[in-house]
């Protein structure tokens, strides 16, 4: 398929369509609303189902239902109504049901503002709503890639029947870029788990309540394992320059690409750095970064936030390169300028201590 | 001894109701309220095209109790559950169950939307006037000067205002077809809400729009009553604050109705 020009939060919607989305569930929020300004006409003429839900809370809920016909549904959001939805988030999640979510993260905290940010990092790879378990983060960096990830969100929510978050930043969701549309996928048949009346076999019940501990305790073993599965099995993550890297410069979503353009120049001046970014957040590409910190002298973070992603980078290091971070905070976006200048002082300070 | 072959069955557990032992305290109408949904269920033959929807309080477990296929929704989200189910799945019945503090206080947002927009789906609303899973606290429905757990002296209107009426305030929306008040505190009033909730399902089946039946049901553990007595209070007290009737019957439901 030819490229188009396409904005992020619509690419994604139409994506979602063509990965076979049988309903979105959603609320208006900046700087998401594109999304679900765009399902709401792409569904209905295809039959499908949208319905602006009376809040995010109900979005969730009504998301969580649709689920449990076996379906593949969605809904989107942006941080404070992502918030809202944790709840839902963590039942669809102790359910056992696949899904997507994509969080077109803002400001914050609070009401904040409606510029990009990467504040969500925590809420988003931590638990997603009460609990302990862990959604699956995808983390775009192109309008080409959240195209890619929406697929790849929907094909592994179902492989795993897990909660599949595609966290970006306004800025993705917002800008517009050359991309390629997937491929129209096949209707996949009604998994054998649903809830779709109990016609010639015993009743289906989808429930995430364990009322004794022991019962409860091997359910969330059964999360576990899957967990390890995930972690085995789909960490990702994206390199430049990491063959000869003295520094290793590590950002995610926007901050990621920023970065990337700072290593680029950083380069120009024959500095050697290098760039890793990751794509997946949960499960955080630790094992590729552990080999890399073996090689480098030091890491810089660089994120849209105080230091989030900056807790799994130093988990995933342990100690191997000294780790350092820069971040803006509250919709502000670095500049790839001071990025360098963070760059050349530690390539700098690195060649002091030698 | 008359011969077994001889014998007529006469009273039997519907089809609709599993063999399971409840959970619910001696003298609880959840009991009863479960019967007649699963008697309406048979008689429909609906049984294998029915998602019933559990709410979070005593009747947690009422995915257990059906025959049917079912899921646990998260507290006062029934009618969102529910509203993803039927767009998903429109020839089936969908049914949520929920209690008065799942559906009047914590999922008011939800009933009302899902009334609103004229959802196709049936919710049984227990009403006990209290919350009973958690141990007997105050209810957006509890009575002027009913003594709970967290109403100590009673519930003093001044402070936490006046008991909820929902099926007047849902009775208010076009998108609503059937909303109807029936008591289970005796026998000729258990017959009459059996027959609403017959007609509730039918005018879901029907396509119609929202159906809701609101029983009025009895606590007697967190009443601190006998089951008995509780039964006489919900005459002597529930009926004066919730007037037994059909706030809401669309002309296309009356039809069913009649």
């Amino acid at each position: 398929m030819a490229k188009e020009l396409l904005k992020g939060n619509v690419a994604i919607a139409e994506a979602s369509v063509r990965a076979g989305c049988r309903a979105y569930f959603g609320y208006p929020i900046t700087p998401q609303t594109e999304l679900l300004e765009y399902l709401s006409s792409r569904m209905i003429a295809l039959g499908r189902v949208f319905l602006q839900a009376e809040s995010e809370v109900a979005a969730i809920n009504m998301v969580y239902g649709a689920a449990c016909t076996g379906a593949r549904v969605m809904t989107s959001s942006s941080s404070p109504g992502f918030s809202l939805m944790q709840e839902g988030l963590s039942y669809i999640a102790a359910s056992d049901l696949p899904c997507v979510v994509v969080d077109v993260m803002r400001g914050g905290p609070g009401l904040g503002n409606i510029l990009p940010s990467q504040g969500d990092y925590f809420q988003v790879t931590r638990s997603a709503g009460h609990g302990d378990y862990h959604p699956i983060v995808l983390a775009p960096a192109t309008v080409q890639e959240a195209i890619d990830m929406t697929v790849l969100a929907f094909d592994l929510a179902d492989h795993y029947r897990h909660l599949v978050i595609l966290a970006l930043d306004g800025l993705i969701g917002q800008m517009m870029e050359p991309a390629e549309l997937p491929e129209w996928q096949a209707d996949l048949p009604t998994p054998d788990w649903a809830v779709t009346g109990a016609a010639n076999r015993a009743p289906n019940r989808i429930t995430s309540m364990h009322l004794r501990a022991d019962e409860s305790e091997a359910y969330n073993q059964h999360i576990q394992r899957r967990l390890e599965r995930i972690r085995a099995a789909e960490q990702r993550s994206i390199e430049m320059y990491t063959d000869d890297a003295e520094l290793l410069v590590i950002g995610f979503g926007s901050a990621g690409r920023i970065a990337a353009s700072a290593v680029e120049m950083a380069r120009e001046d024959g500095l050697n750095v290098g760039l890793f970014r990751p794509q997946t957040l949960y499960p955080f590409p630790s094992e590729r970064l552990a080999e890399l910190a073996e090689q480098v002298g030091a890491c810089l973070v660089v994120e849209m936030n105080a230091g989030q992603m900056l807790d799994d980078v130093r988990l995933a290091v342990n100690g191997r390169a000294p780790v350092e971070f820069f971040g803006r905070m509250g919709g502000a976006i670095p500049l790839p300028e001071e990025i360098l200048d963070t760059i050349e002082m530690l390539c700098w300070s690195l060649h002091v201590v030698e | 001894m008359i011969p077994a072959a001889e014998l007529e069955r006469v009273y039997e557990r519907p089809e609709s109701l599993t063999a399971l032992h409840t959970n619910y305290c001696p003298g609880c109408t959840h009991g009863v309220a479960h019967r007649l949904l699963a008697e309406a269920l048979d008689e429909l033959d609906l049984r294998e095209q029915t998602i019933l929807v559990a709410p979070v309080g005593c009747a947690v477990f009422a995915y257990e109790y059906f025959n049917l296929d079912g899921c646990e929704a998260a507290h006062g989200r029934a009618p969102a559950m529910a509203t993803g189910i039927k767009r998903l799945l429109p020839d089936r019945t969908v049914l949520t169950y929920q209690g008065d503090g799942d559906l009047a206080s914590i999922g008011i947002a939800e009933i009302i939307h899902a009334a609103a927009r004229g959802e196709a789906i049936t919710t049984i609303f227990v009403n006990n006037a209290i919350y009973g899973m958690t141990g007997g606290q105050m209810a957006p429905t509890s009575l002027p000067n009913q003594r709970t757990t967290s109403s100590p002296s009673g519930r003093d209107v001044a402070l936490t205002g006046q008991p909820l009426r929902v099926s007047e305030m849902l009775a208010t929306l076009p998108g609503a077809a059937y909303v109807v008040r029936r008591s289970l505190h005796d026998p000729a009033n258990i017959r009459k809400a059996k027959k609403a909730i017959l007609t509730a399902i039918q005018v879901q089946q029907r396509g119609l729009g929202f159906s809701m039946v609101e029983l009025l049901s009895t606590c007697p553990t967190n009443w601190g009553m006998t089951p008995a007595d509780a039964l006489t209070w919900v005459k002597d007290h529930m009926l004066s604050i919730y007037p037994l009737g059909d706030y809401k019957v669309s002309d296309a439901a009356r039809e069913l109705s009649a």
